[in-house]
């Protein structure tokens, strides 16, 4: 998965991945479209059977490769398909929001919200509040860093390279 | 038949990676029957140029402890790498960045500031740090380079196999050696211990509640801790269930709770988030308050779940910090 969108014109534009479950947000995400209601681009939407099935580590993943926020999309509380993986959502969630923060990473990038299959509406007003923030806040740029501190071993590695093929020509000389 | 040959090195580490080679205790008799020890800076009298000097691949493997933030590290680690057949990454700090991995949340700046001017046990009025070069007496000497990121080996050269544990113990020691001089190797990339989780062979597996349902965390000195009871069922965070095994369970053995220095297994892409997802999906409460309520109990996340793999969790480092050196 790469989440970095292409960018138009040479100007940056927010990537946000969103988790949505496949009986309520995913369903709501949907009428927006049919309804034809118009909300930002810059979201790529991974459908799950449940916000209970978003393990921490697509959180992470999704921010180290690339995304500027993370969205996840769930039933209400009591409306979950399964009785229960909304909760453990959203215990996950308010750990994980506290870790990411501590990681360096703004609170306004990872947002959990419960929008039922009938809020379509609640989708459009959700990703474009979030689209405006994360255009606020600017890149994550996680991908750009590591390619920095890569980037640092490649130099190291030609450089002791060089300096070993410097000495072997002394001792030959 | 000449005796292959063997190296063993330490970067950032404790030095009980070392002690954990000397732990065979008489085992280590065998082993050196078996190979010879070409470079052991902490054990014998080698020198770099020793090393250098031989042809490369000429070493079998060496066991490289210690995760790598300085310049001179990463020289070593480029330079055993070269001189070994196969690399091998021993104990913790080297498979996953180990406790020195824990500088990877704060700036280089902030570190150098604490330890040599602001920490309570240090006198140093003319606020000196140590300087890259110096010169006395028309000699120049010289210091290795702190670097901003503290890395696992694999960040730096290419690894074939990973022993992990904080310090690894004797039984897989033993086990990796013998597998290495008997030409029983597994796939390049292997973790040299069994992909299994801890619980699998902890004692107090049978009190293993199937419903946790945590109402509290209790940090290890705030309790008086059950010596069978699992640690689970204690309301303690203990690691077992996100950590591969091969220790033999000491710490549970000790009353203690796993910490998870063995890493996770090799389904597992970060230890530290699977850790968080299974505690707090346990969790009893339903409401956001009662669960932050709940989740006061651990009050530092990133220590707590990657005490031993900020370097290689998929986040490496926290973001944002400044990298280019000498800021």
């Amino acid at each position: 998965m790469n989440a970095t969108p292409k960018p138009t014109n040479g100007s940056w534009s927010p990537s946000l991945v969103a988790f949505f479950c496949n009986w309520c947000t995913y369903t709501a995400a949907d009428l927006a479209g049919v309804s034809r209601m118009k909300y930002a681009p810059n979201i790529r939407t991974i459908r799950l059977m449940c916000s209970g099935r978003v393990d921490p580590q697509f959180i992470l993943d999704a921010f180290s490769k690339g995304a500027d926020g993370v969205l996840i999309g769930g039933c209400h509380p009591n409306d979950c398909h399964y009785a229960e993986g909304n909760y453990k959502c959203l215990r996950r969630f308010r750990l994980i929001k506290r870790m990411v923060a501590d990681l360096g990473i703004e609170e306004q990038r990872l947002r959990l919200e419960w929008i039922s299959a009938a809020e379509g509406e609640k989708v459009k007003t959700v990703v474009n509040e979030m689209v405006d923030q994360l255009k606020a806040l600017g890149p994550l740029g996680i991908p750009k860093q590591f390619a920095e501190w890569d980037a640092e071993m490649t130099r190291l590695e030609h450089a002791a390279q060089t300096s070993q093929s410097a000495e072997s020509e002394v001792a030959h000389a | 038949m000449p005796k292959p040959k063997i190296g063993i090195y330490w970067c950032a580490s404790c030095g009980g990676c070392e002690e954990a080679v000397v732990d065979l205790a008489e085992d280590i008799l065998g082993v050196v029957e078996k190979v010879d020890i070409m470079f052991w800076p902490c054990a014998m009298d080698f020198k770099k140029a020793d090393v250098e000097a031989m042809p490369d691949k000429s070493l079998v493997a060496t066991l490289l402890n210690g995760a790598i933030r300085s310049s001179e590290q990463e020289e070593m680690a480029h330079m055993l790498r070269r001189k070994s057949k196969y690399m091998i990454a021993y104990g913790s700090c080297a498979c996953t960045g180990g406790i020195p991995a824990l500088a990877n949340q704060f700036p280089r700046e902030q570190i150098l500031r604490y330890v040599y001017e602001e920490s309570p046990t240090t006198v140093n009025e003319a606020k000196t740090r140590p300087q890259l070069k110096f010169a006395e007496a028309g000699r120049e000497v010289t210091l290795p380079e702190l670097r901003n990121v503290v890395r696992s080996l694999d960040q730096v050269v290419d690894v074939d196999y990973y022993i992990p544990g904080c310090p690894p113990t004797p039984k897989i020691t033993k086990a990796a050696i013998g597998a290495l001089l008997e030409g029983r190797m597994p796939p390049k990339g292997s973790v040299l211990s069994p992909d299994v989780a801890l619980c699998e062979e902890c004692s107090r597996r049978d009190s293993k509640p199937t419903n946790v349902a945590f109402t509290e965390f209790k940090r290890t000195h705030q309790k008086h801790l059950d010596p069978q009871l699992c640690f689970l069922a204690q309301g303690v965070i203990c690691m077992g269930a996100a950590t591969r095994q091969g220790c033999g369970a000491q710490c549970p053995s000790g009353n203690m709770p796993c910490t998870g220095c063995f890493g996770g297994t090799d389904r597992v892409k970060d230890q530290g988030a699977k850790a968080l997802s299974s505690f707090c999906a346990n969790i009893a409460a339903k409401e956001a308050d009662e669960i932050d309520q709940t989740l006061k109990g651990i009050p530092d996340p990133v220590g707590t779940f990657y005490r031993y793999g900020l370097a290689k969790s998929l986040l490496r480092r926290k973001a944002g910090l400044p990298m280019s050196n000498g800021k």
